[in-house]
């Protein structure tokens, strides 16, 4: 598919493009919003995007990750990308007391090694140097599937997010202004359960989404999807995360916020 | 052995600091958020090390699970709190919240470096805090949605496909 400029504003942009299979949405803001020099900058934002995809893609049988999980490929012999994403699961592995595990996502499968729930966090954060590049003069909401990364805008208005309401997807349930930052929601509401208890090897159950703001996407990411994981449990947990803030949503509809100081 | 040990972990730490915090200026703030995270793992009470705007809103990082499904109460008085003012290489930045219920309404940063013209992201030593205001699709006031990772095809019937279509 290729780039779809959105209906435009006075000195705002929108692009979105499907890639991995989810929505990709690129709102910037700022003077240089309508320039070529954006334009193509978020062209190679999402050519970035597709190689990262072409990469660690379970579902292409000839990806590095596919021919990783057959044997058919070491991990010295991997791509430094690869190997990148490979350390930051072992850091998000200890980080997290085990509950964000790379080796024990694919349910049946415990050991095999599949870094998809962090690889569009990451691949996110690559490919957003190209927008970085225009700092301080160019804001950005970067979004990928519900995760978003944002950077603030030469107006000085934070950008306004939306937390969606789970169980109905027209809706938010809470807004949250961010200039600098980033918004991860995970859970089992679109997608059914696929984020695994890594302790049980069974798909966690206990809370429907989670979302995190904090200063780093791929972090907030990880936070979110451990939470789910723990379940009815991260309530108390998520006051341990200092400097963020955030919003659980248990099965039974119930809504938690928090906000910790730094 | 020890020392090719040693030298991993350094190269894991370059790559967690590196993909934790993208911008530069973003990261004396992001630094002090991001390390509790990762100390949580041996130090579950462990309060901030750099600002600590209401000790009482803090105390929200009760470190026992609970299956408290509702806001967490920490006993916090309503009312204002004032950080502590912290320095930071930019300068100066101090901290307040408001506490309203027992939970954090408003979080904003009260004194912040100027002299520079990107200063204003240093307001982002401000946690951002939700609302709790129930909005329906179209809305004009929000302009990203973060939700449960959705597929492309939930995609088209979503607040956030709503809003893309809008042009923010």
């Amino acid at each position: 598919m290729s780039t779809v400029p959105a209906e435009l504003v006075a000195d705002g942009q929108v692009w979105v493009e499907q890639i991995m299979g989810m929505p990709i949405s690129v709102h910037v803001r700022g003077p240089q919003a309508r320039s070529d020099e954006v334009a193509v900058a978020v062209d190679a934002v999402m050519a970035d995007l597709r190689r990262v995809e072409a990469t660690f893609s379970t579902y292409r049988s000839d990806s590095e990750i596919s021919r990783l999980q057959r044997g058919e490929l070491t991990l010295e012999g991997a791509s430094p990308q690869v190997r990148q994403v490979e350390m930051l699961c072992h850091a998000a592995l200890e980080r997290t007391d085990g509950w964000f595990d790379a080796w024990n996502a694919v349910p049946g499968a415990p050991g095999v090694f599949d870094p998809t729930g962090l690889v569009k966090t990451f691949a996110v954060t690559w490919a957003a140097r190209h927008l970085d590049a225009f700092a301080p003069t160019l804001g950005y909401a970067f979004g990928a599937g519900g995760d978003i990364q944002l950077r603030p805008a030469p107006d000085g208005e934070p950008w306004m997010i939306g937390i969606e309401d789970p169980r109905d997807q027209s809706r938010a349930l809470a807004q949250v202004p961010v200039s600098d930052g980033a918004v991860a929601t995970s859970g089992t509401a679109s997608r059914g359960a696929h984020i695994l208890d890594p302790h049980t090897g069974e798909a966690a159950s206990g809370l429907l989404a989670a979302t995190v703001i904090g200063p780093s996407l791929l972090w907030a990411d990880v936070l979110a999807t451990t939470a789910v994981a723990r379940g009815a449990s991260a309530a108390g947990w998520v006051g341990t995360l200092h400097g963020t803030s955030g919003m659980l949503v248990t099965t039974s509809g119930e809504v938690h916020r928090w906000t910790n100081a730094l | 052995m020890r020392r090719i040990v040693i030298a991993i972990g350094s190269t894991l730490t370059g790559l967690v600091l590196l993909f934790s915090w993208p911008t530069s200026l973003n990261r004396a703030v992001a630094t002090a958020a991001a390390e509790p995270a990762g100390s949580a793992t041996t130090s579950d009470t462990a309060t901030g090390s750099t600002s600590e705007p209401s000790a009482d809103a803090s105390a929200s990082a009760d470190p026992a699970p609970s299956t408290e499904p509702t806001t967490a109460a920490p006993a916090a008085a309503a009312g204002t709190y004032v950080g502590d003012s912290v320095q930071t290489r930019f300068g100066p930045v101090q901290v307040q919240i408001t506490v309203t219920d027992g939970a954090v309404t408003a979080s904003k940063a009260i004194d912040y470096p100027t002299s520079n013209p990107k200063d204003e992201r240093i307001n982002s030593y401000a946690i951002p805090v939700l609302n709790s205001e129930a909005v329906q699709a179209q809305s004009a006031s929000i302009q990203m949605v973060s939700g449960a990772t959705y597929t492309s095809g939930a995609y088209i019937t979503s607040l956030q496909s709503a809003l893309d279509q809008a042009g923010l």
